[in-house]
């Protein structure tokens, strides 16, 4: 039988995934986009599993307003990429270093 | 029942009915031409909502079934919001001008992220807080990369969007695993379950997902390795956007996302939010001193200053969120005046952010000179200006809560960094000659916005012009 813990434990798998790939990722900033979005569909993972499990509604509600929240924030992203790219013809992350912070 | 909610949220309809309609209207017809007008309508109508929002009152009501609250709190939140918005767009017109910045889509952008920011303050659970939160924090993004033909300024975009996308994540599974273990997204629902004393382990989690993800927003150390790039990347007017309005937002949803959702567990977080104002002023006031940008400089400082926000948070009481209150609004005065100095710093018409060309400044504008030495010495929290009481009235909130260790840590901080404040005066004061100057003169407008924040920080001795007694019914309403 799987229960709640199951989920729980893929979910978290999951966003942590995403962090290593944000952190580790040294080649390319779609990797990145693709890791931010799996640490979003790691919370949807939660919040379905967490309605579910309470019957109340509410979580899967939030995971509708993630999901577009989440596809702006994918086309925000890829927008500043494309402008990124134009001015330094490169989307390695390494080339992402004229200031250092 | 439906039309008093509308009633309630009216001002943040209305404002992004006009967003809307601005961008759709200049879309059709002038484009770029109309960006100077809309700057202005826009900055206009923050004004008018602020002023409209002062001056209603009723005490605290919600709609839509506690989701959104609007209370003494979120109205002073509101208005130091607003009116720093529109101070910004002010300044920033002929600054974009000059540069061949003026797009429309720059005033439109910064009110959506103003009805973002007024969400996020009256949020009443979990959902219009997120919502509220990336509405603000999407625009910002955008804007933070406005100058498309600049490396530096697209890198700063993209450089804020993967950090803040990352906070969002962090947030995000907060808001999950805290839905899951109190079985609702309200704030008061969540209230009830947390219960008094000690929370339950899933809930603690939850508290500190939530508390790291919003750190990102206010920049608190250590999740501020955005900022510097980001302020230094950005076109100088968004940089000043940047260091006001949205971090009043970020610190009152703070404020509000742990008194209304978390109140009842004060000392579970107490020692998080001590934490990450020890580590903010200690950071910000020793990383500022080797900044030879100017802008990285202001970026140093406003984690300095969160820190010292923070501080009040940190207290757990009605006294520190007051303290909260006081300390971002002056915060802010302060930073639009600091602002509308580095905005006319210009070199043969080019904008310098160099520290060194300060040099002997006073020499070539006593005035600003001036105007500029009253805001460092107030940022810097000498007494007697009105820096120094924001910087009182949060030690003493720490002090009275509890945390003297903290307080005590905030006065080492603030002398370290009074270093680099003064250092500037001693340029402009003491500085060597040098050949190349800055430019004299400059817009009228800027002077204005330089010097009243400077005449306020004298002048606000006396009373701090009645902020100290909304602040206390702000907070009253907040902490009960």
């Amino acid at each position: 039988m799987i229960g709640l813990e199951h989920y729980l434990t893929v979910a978290a798998a999951l966003f942590v995934i995403g962090i290593f790939g944000l952190f580790l990722n040294r080649k390319n900033v779609i990797i990145l986009l693709m890791s931010i979005e799996l640490m979003l569909l790691a919370v949807n993972i939660n919040l379905v599993a967490f309605s579910a499990h309470l019957g109340d509604l509410v979580g899967q509600v939030f995971t509708l307003f993630v999901l577009t929240v989440a596809a702006a924030e994918a086309a925000i992203g890829l927008a500043i990429l494309v402008c990124f790219f134009r001015n330094r013809g490169t989307i390695a992350v390494e080339d992402i270093n004229v200031m250092k912070g | 029942m439906l039309s008093a909610d509308l009633t309630l949220i009216l001002p943040e309809i209305l404002l992004s009915v006009y967003a809307m309609l601005a961008l759709i209207g200049a879309v059709y017809t002038g484009k770029d031409q109309l960006a100077r007008p809309l700057i202005w309508l826009t900055s206009a109508l923050f004004v008018a909502f602020a002023v409209w929002i002062a001056t209603s009152r009723g005490g605290t009501a919600n709609a839509f079934g506690g989701m959104f609250v609007v209370d003494g709190f979120a109205r002073f939140a509101k208005v130091t919001i607003l009116v720093s918005a529109a101070a910004v767009l002010a300044m920033s017109e002929e600054y974009m001008a000059r540069r061949g910045l003026l797009r429309f889509e720059y005033p439109i952008l910064v009110a959506l992220a103003a009805v973002g920011m007024m969400v996020m303050v009256s949020a009443g659970d979990l959902i219009a807080l997120y919502m509220g939160l990336e509405l603000q924090s999407l625009a910002l993004y955008v804007v933070a990369s406005l100058r498309r033909d600049s490396a530096r300024s697209t890198e700063a975009g993209l450089k804020y969007f993967v950090l803040g996308a990352l906070s969002s994540g962090l947030l995000l599974y907060g808001a999950s695993l805290t839905y899951g273990y109190a079985g609702t997204t309200l704030f008061s629902g969540i209230l009830a379950a947390a219960g008094e004393g000690t929370v339950s382990l899933g809930l603690l989690f939850g508290l500190v997902f939530l508390t790291s993800g919003i750190a990102f927003k206010v920049s608190a150390v250590p999740f501020h390795m955005w900022t510097p790039d980001v302020y230094e990347g950005a076109p100088t007017p968004i940089t000043a956007f940047f260091a006001t309005a949205p971090k009043v937002a970020a610190m009152g949803l703070f404020a509000r996302l742990l008194h209304d959702a978390f109140g009842g567990v004060t000392g579970d977080w107490k020692q998080i939010v001590a934490f990450l104002s020890l580590l903010s002023m200690f950071l910000g006031s020793i990383a500022a001193i080797g900044q030879t940008n100017i802008k990285r400089l202001m970026a140093y400082s406003s984690i300095a200053h969160m820190g010292y926000a923070l501080m009040g948070l940190a207290a757990g009481t009605a006294l520190g969120v007051q303290a909260l209150l006081i300390y971002m609004a002056i915060y802010v005065t302060m930073n639009v005046g600091t602002f509308a100095f580095i905005l006319s710093m210009e070199r043969d018409g080019q904008p310098v952010t160099d520290i060194a060309s300060l040099n002997m400044y006073s020499r070539t504008e006593p005035g600003k000179a001036l105007a500029m030495l009253v805001l460092l010495f107030s940022l810097a929290g000498v007494p007697p200006l009105v820096g120094f009481f924001g910087k009182l009235y949060v030690l003493r909130a720490a002090y009275d809560g509890g945390l003297a260790w903290l307080a005590l840590a905030g006065v080492i901080a603030s002398v370290i960094g009074a270093y680099y404040y003064l250092r500037i005066v001693f340029l402009m004061y003491f500085g060597s000659e040098r050949d190349d100057r800055l430019d004299a003169g400059g817009s009228g407008v800027l002077w204005l916005f330089l010097a009243v924040p400077a005449i306020a920080m004298v002048a606000g001795v006396v009373n701090l012009f009645g902020i100290e007694g909304a602040a206390a019914a702000a907070a009253a309403s907040l902490v009960n």
